[in-house]
């Protein structure tokens, strides 16, 4: 499974990518998690506002935070 | 151990809505007897004398931070709901298409409802230009979302009343109308960074989730911990060089250079205000202090809207994307809309 977080920097993007890798952590799930800040490659998925969420190449969310228990289920759903 | 608190607690209250409509008349009533209550404190629990300038200090800070907290509190949980139901998605389907003036002012408007952080300015911008959005109009957006923020609606409400509060608004939006128009005629596009307009976005293929009441609320609630956790050191600090000032700077201090008869008084305000950076919580007690010792409202307001809205950082940002003639045409026409301002708020009042 591939998880990207989309966001240049920001401290909610910084928030969401510690959170995910928590998760991912804790679940012992087996995902390469990726921050993507290249806007290029943000844009290519076309959200506009960060952080955003990616699991395998497919945007989750975006503008937000989610809660951890979303985050959880978009993986599961994804595996 | 939080998390586990709240889950427990979704479930026991099914209607989140309920949590406001209990709070609020609590927080009416405190709000209503808070003035009471302080000066019962200052005068009688303490014993303080009531015609000394440390009494009217002491008084002034414990009764302004308590409210301005509660205000504050309050309208960004009510503008937390309200942006739940924008989305710079939303709003840029809403422009595209939009002629120049119709488009800068819904997108003027539109600036200020939809939730918005700096960080996002150039992801924004090149959303907007690749959704074929004019620059102008683009430029109306980026100028309205800093430059009319609910925290400074707040503090002016708060401290100077409802008149200010709606003046700040409109000329704030008069700004961002008028300076995104004057880009839009000037055809400036050539100025942008060329790369901007090779860029292919993706299209978002994931549908924005429909969101019921109780993730409104959430969302009120969120904006309410994130905004006020950030700012509440910033009113603090600027109630209490307020309320220091309150009591012992003279009146008519600040009237020789930045009252309504010093003509030079509103650009040399702008300059100042330009490279200084400070986020709305913080530089509104200072404009309190700056009206109360004899500045004039029309230089205290452009003071403000320079610091607020024009700030080094976000221009430092925009360069990735703008050429350095955009950029400083962007800063001027802006500068020139806020010295407008000024300089009508002080042949007015």
């Amino acid at each position: 499974m591939n998880i990207k977080i989309l966001g240049t920097g920001c401290s909610k993007c910084i928030n969401l990518e510690t959170k995910v890798k928590e998760i991912v952590k804790q679940n012992s799930i087996d995902a390469e998690i990726q921050k993507v800040s290249e806007l290029q490659d943000i844009m290519k998925y076309g959200i506009m506002s960060t952080p955003g969420l990616v699991i395998n190449e497919k945007v989750v969310s975006f503008g937000s935070v989610p809660k951890d228990a979303q985050i959880l289920q978009w993986i599961k759903e994804a595996m | 151990m939080f998390s586990k608190f709240i889950k427990k607690d979704s479930i026991f209250i099914k209607n989140k809505i309920l949590i406001p409509i209990i709070l609020l008349p609590v927080w009416l009533i405190l709000y209503i007897y808070l003035e009471p209550i302080v000066n019962g404190m200052v005068y009688n629990t303490f014993g303080m004398n009531k015609i000394s300038q440390i009494t009217e200090t002491i008084r002034f800070f414990i009764y302004e931070v308590p409210k301005v907290l509660m205000l504050l509190t309050l309208i960004v949980f009510v503008v937390g709901i309200i942006r739940s139901y924008f989305s710079p998605e939303k709003t840029r389907k809403a422009l595209e298409g939009k002629p120049l003036f119709v488009g800068n002012i819904m997108a003027s408007s539109l600036g200020i409802v939809t939730p918005f952080c700096s960080c996002s300015a150039i992801p924004l911008f090149l959303g907007f230009v690749e959704a074929g959005i004019p620059l102008g109009v683009t430029f109306s957006f980026l100028i309205a979302a800093p430059m009319i923020n609910e925290v400074a609606i707040v503090l002016l409400f708060g401290l100077f009343g409802w008149k200010t509060a709606l003046i700040y608004v409109s000329t704030g939006l008069f700004i961002a109308i008028f300076s995104g128009w004057v880009i839009g005629k000037l055809k400036l596009e050539k100025w942008v960074e060329p790369w901007v307009y090779e860029i292919k976005a993706g299209n978002l293929t994931m549908e924005e989730e429909k969101l019921n009441l109780n993730h409104r609320i959430d969302a009120g609630f969120t904006a309410v911990r994130e905004i006020v956790s950030k700012v509440w050191i910033y009113i603090i600090i600027g109630i209490a060089i307020g309320a220091g000032a309150h009591g012992y700077v003279p009146a008519e201090f600040m009237a020789s250079f930045m009252g309504k008869d010093v003509w030079y008084s509103v650009p040399l305000a702008v300059l100042l205000g330009v490279p200084m950076y400070s986020n709305a919580a913080g530089i509104i007690p200072i404009v309190q202090v700056l009206l109360e010792k004899g500045a004039s409202l029309g230089t205290s307001l452009a003071f403000m809207m320079a610091v607020i809205g024009l700030s080094l950082p976000e221009t430092i940002i925009l360069k990735k994307v703008l050429k350095y003639p955009l950029i400083f045409t962007f800063v001027g026409i802006v500068a020139t809309g806020i010295m407008i301002v000024g300089f009508l708020f002080n042949l007015i009042f």
